[in-house]
């Protein structure tokens, strides 16, 4: 594989665990615009870890998950008093707030950023990538995910038949933002470098893409997305300049037309032996 | 000094509540985040701009700003909202967003990616108050601004449209069945909502003295919080929110750093969410809002 392929696949997986992080959220109704911030906190602590602590990539990977995932519970909470756009927009605050917290940190390099990353493989990525992909697909095929699904479809429907919905809310938020903080460490190890900039609105945007792009009903929908938007950009390399306004086109179109997504949980009902329940 | 800042942070605030105006038109009668209202917002800045460079008045420059913002929201609506009117709230984000792309790449196709500057001999040219001076550009700010809230009064107000308007935000099936033709006031909100942020974009460019392609996200996401700490559902909170926020963004660069204000301007808004979602005006009950 050449060094330019590899990067690219890299980008794909590194967008992969930021497309689960939004769809394990979406899948209990919640529409989070912020998940860009649990990244830059896995990205930002992963890299002090290992750069000042000497700790080994994958421990502080795992930390960062943790610790993303903690943060994620804290602002599922709040996140129970807020319903659809309002919800959206309250995580689009705390998105933001999280960059300018980090843009005013000195410790992590304030504006000018952080480094000293090493570089890796993309197998490693996608020994990541793939490993919490399969988690996703078996935590699809649980108990727990059709309770998720109960959430989404009814919440107080689902309280009543005494579905502990708090917990599957907050919860939801919390596996979210763990998946987000490990991309966001393999994000800066990738990168080499990081800084506030790359962990704004328009990475949380683009990591909402991915999934309803690709489909928002199967994680293999967001696999799909985020192969298509990373690959996309070297298609329209030849519409130079215009490169962004035909993205934006095909993005009208795909929400016109296709709007459950590329692939939606219909394709898999005749192949798999479980029988859904129609939505 | 301190009276002085008070005049930046008012210009600047006059600007924020425009824009909060433009969202809250939508958000209050369609329950919809019309993210393409940030890059309407740039480009009838630069209409705007471009005018007044080549040597046209304010009194031109505004009103064409709002005409070509207003007719580009009519299309947003047509493309992006009709159709999707009835799906999940995250569909009409996206599309609107995916028209703030194409926007944003347009403008820097069409104007390049530096900034437009306007011509020092306007950028300069300031009134004495006595300790304080106001630039004449400035008070081309306050001035637009004051007319065009009042003239959006008005219209909300006192016309037949405002009063259509009013309907559809309170239960858009009831006002149709009583006659009320819900998708052409649709357009209309698109269209009031467009040309605000089109004037909105050229005040910008007067209160910085230039303007660039990449002005929509921050100054657009910073109109959002403005929008709701005043209310979203309720258009008048933001005549009280947009020159609180704007005297206190400025006030914090010049005594608590630069980098705290835009902790505390999103840090309020989630505390405005979570705790009076109907905003600091109040209103009467909390919006339940769509499932996703």
């Amino acid at each position: 594989m050449s060094t330019y392929a590899a990067g690219l696949s890299a980008d794909i997986g590194i967008a992969l665990l930021g497309g689960l992080s939004v769809y394990v959220i979406l899948a209990t109704g919640q529409l989070s615009l912020g998940n860009a911030a649990f990244m830059a906190v896995g990205a930002y602590l992963a890299s002090a870890l290992t750069v000042y602590a000497g700790l080994p990539l994958t421990a502080a990977l795992m930390l960062a998950g943790l610790a993303s995932g903690f943060l994620g519970v804290l602002v599922g909470f709040p996140a129970l008093r807020l319903r659809g756009i309002y919800l959206a927009m309250a995580t689009l605050g705390f998105g933001e707030m999280t960059r300018s917290f980090f843009l005013d940190f000195a410790p992590a390099g304030g504006a000018g950023g952080f480094r000293g990353m090493g570089p890796v493989s993309t197998a490693y990525i996608w020994a990541w990538s793939a490993s919490l992909l399969v988690g996703v697909v078996l935590l699809e095929r649980s108990r727990l995910w059709l309770e998720f699904r109960a959430v989404n479809d009814d919440e107080r429907a689902a309280d009543l038949i005494g579905l502990n919905t708090t917990a599957i809310k907050v919860g939801a938020f919390g596996l979210g933002a763990a998946i987000a903080g490990v991309a966001g460490g393999l994000f800066a190890y990738h990168q080499l470098y990081i800084e506030p900039g790359m962990f704004g609105f328009d990475r949380s945007i683009e990591m909402v893409l991915y999934v309803v792009l690709g489909g928002s009903t199967v994680a293999v929908g967001p696999l799909l997305g985020a192969t298509l938007l990373v690959l996309l950009p070297e298609f329209l390399r030849f519409l130079a300049d215009w490169r962004l306004a035909a993205f934006g086109a095909l993005l009208i179109l795909v929400l016109l037309f296709r709007r459950q997504g590329i692939i939606d949980r219909g394709m898999f009902r005749g192949l798999s032996r479980r029988k859904w329940a129609t939505p | 000094m301190l009276l002085q800042q008070l005049i930046n942070g008012l210009t600047l605030g006059a600007v924020y509540t425009l824009i909060a105006l433009s969202f809250s038109l939508v958000m209050g009668i369609l329950g919809v985040l019309n993210l393409a209202i940030a890059e309407l917002f740039m480009l009838g800045g630069y209409c705007g701009l471009t005018l007044i460079i080549m040597g046209h008045s304010v009194w031109l420059a505004v009103p064409a700003a709002m005409a070509v913002s207003g007719v580009l929201a009519v299309v947003v609506e047509r493309v992006a909202y009709r159709p999707l009117r009835d799906a999940p709230m995250i569909m009409p984000l996206l599309s609107t967003l995916a028209f703030s792309i194409i926007f944003q790449n347009v403008a820097v196709n069409v104007w390049g990616s530096d900034p437009l500057q306007l011509p020092d001999a306007l950028a300069d040219a300031r009134l004495s108050l006595g300790t304080a001076s106001i630039g004449i550009m400035q008070l081309a700010v306050i001035v637009v601004t004051v007319l065009l809230v009042v003239a959006l009064g008005v219209i909300v107000q006192s016309t037949k449209l405002g009063r259509g308007l009013r309907a559809v935000a309170e239960n858009r099936e009831v006002a149709r069945i009583l006659g009320a033709p819900a998708s052409r006031l649709t357009t209309a909100a698109f269209a009031l909502s467009g040309s605000l942020a089109g004037a909105a974009g050229v005040l910008i460019g007067f209160h910085y003295a230039a303007i660039t392609p990449y002005v929509g996200v921050d100054t657009g996401l910073k109109a959002i919080a403005v929008m709701v700490v005043g209310g979203s559902t309720r258009i008048w909170g933001v005549l009280i929110a947009g020159p609180l926020i704007g005297v206190a963004e400025v006030l914090s660069v010049v005594y608590g750093g630069s980098a705290i204000r835009d902790m505390v301007v999103y840090g309020l808004m989630i505390l405005v969410l979570l705790l009076r979602p109907q905003g600091v005006l109040g209103g009467s009950s909390m919006p339940e809002g769509e499932r996703v």
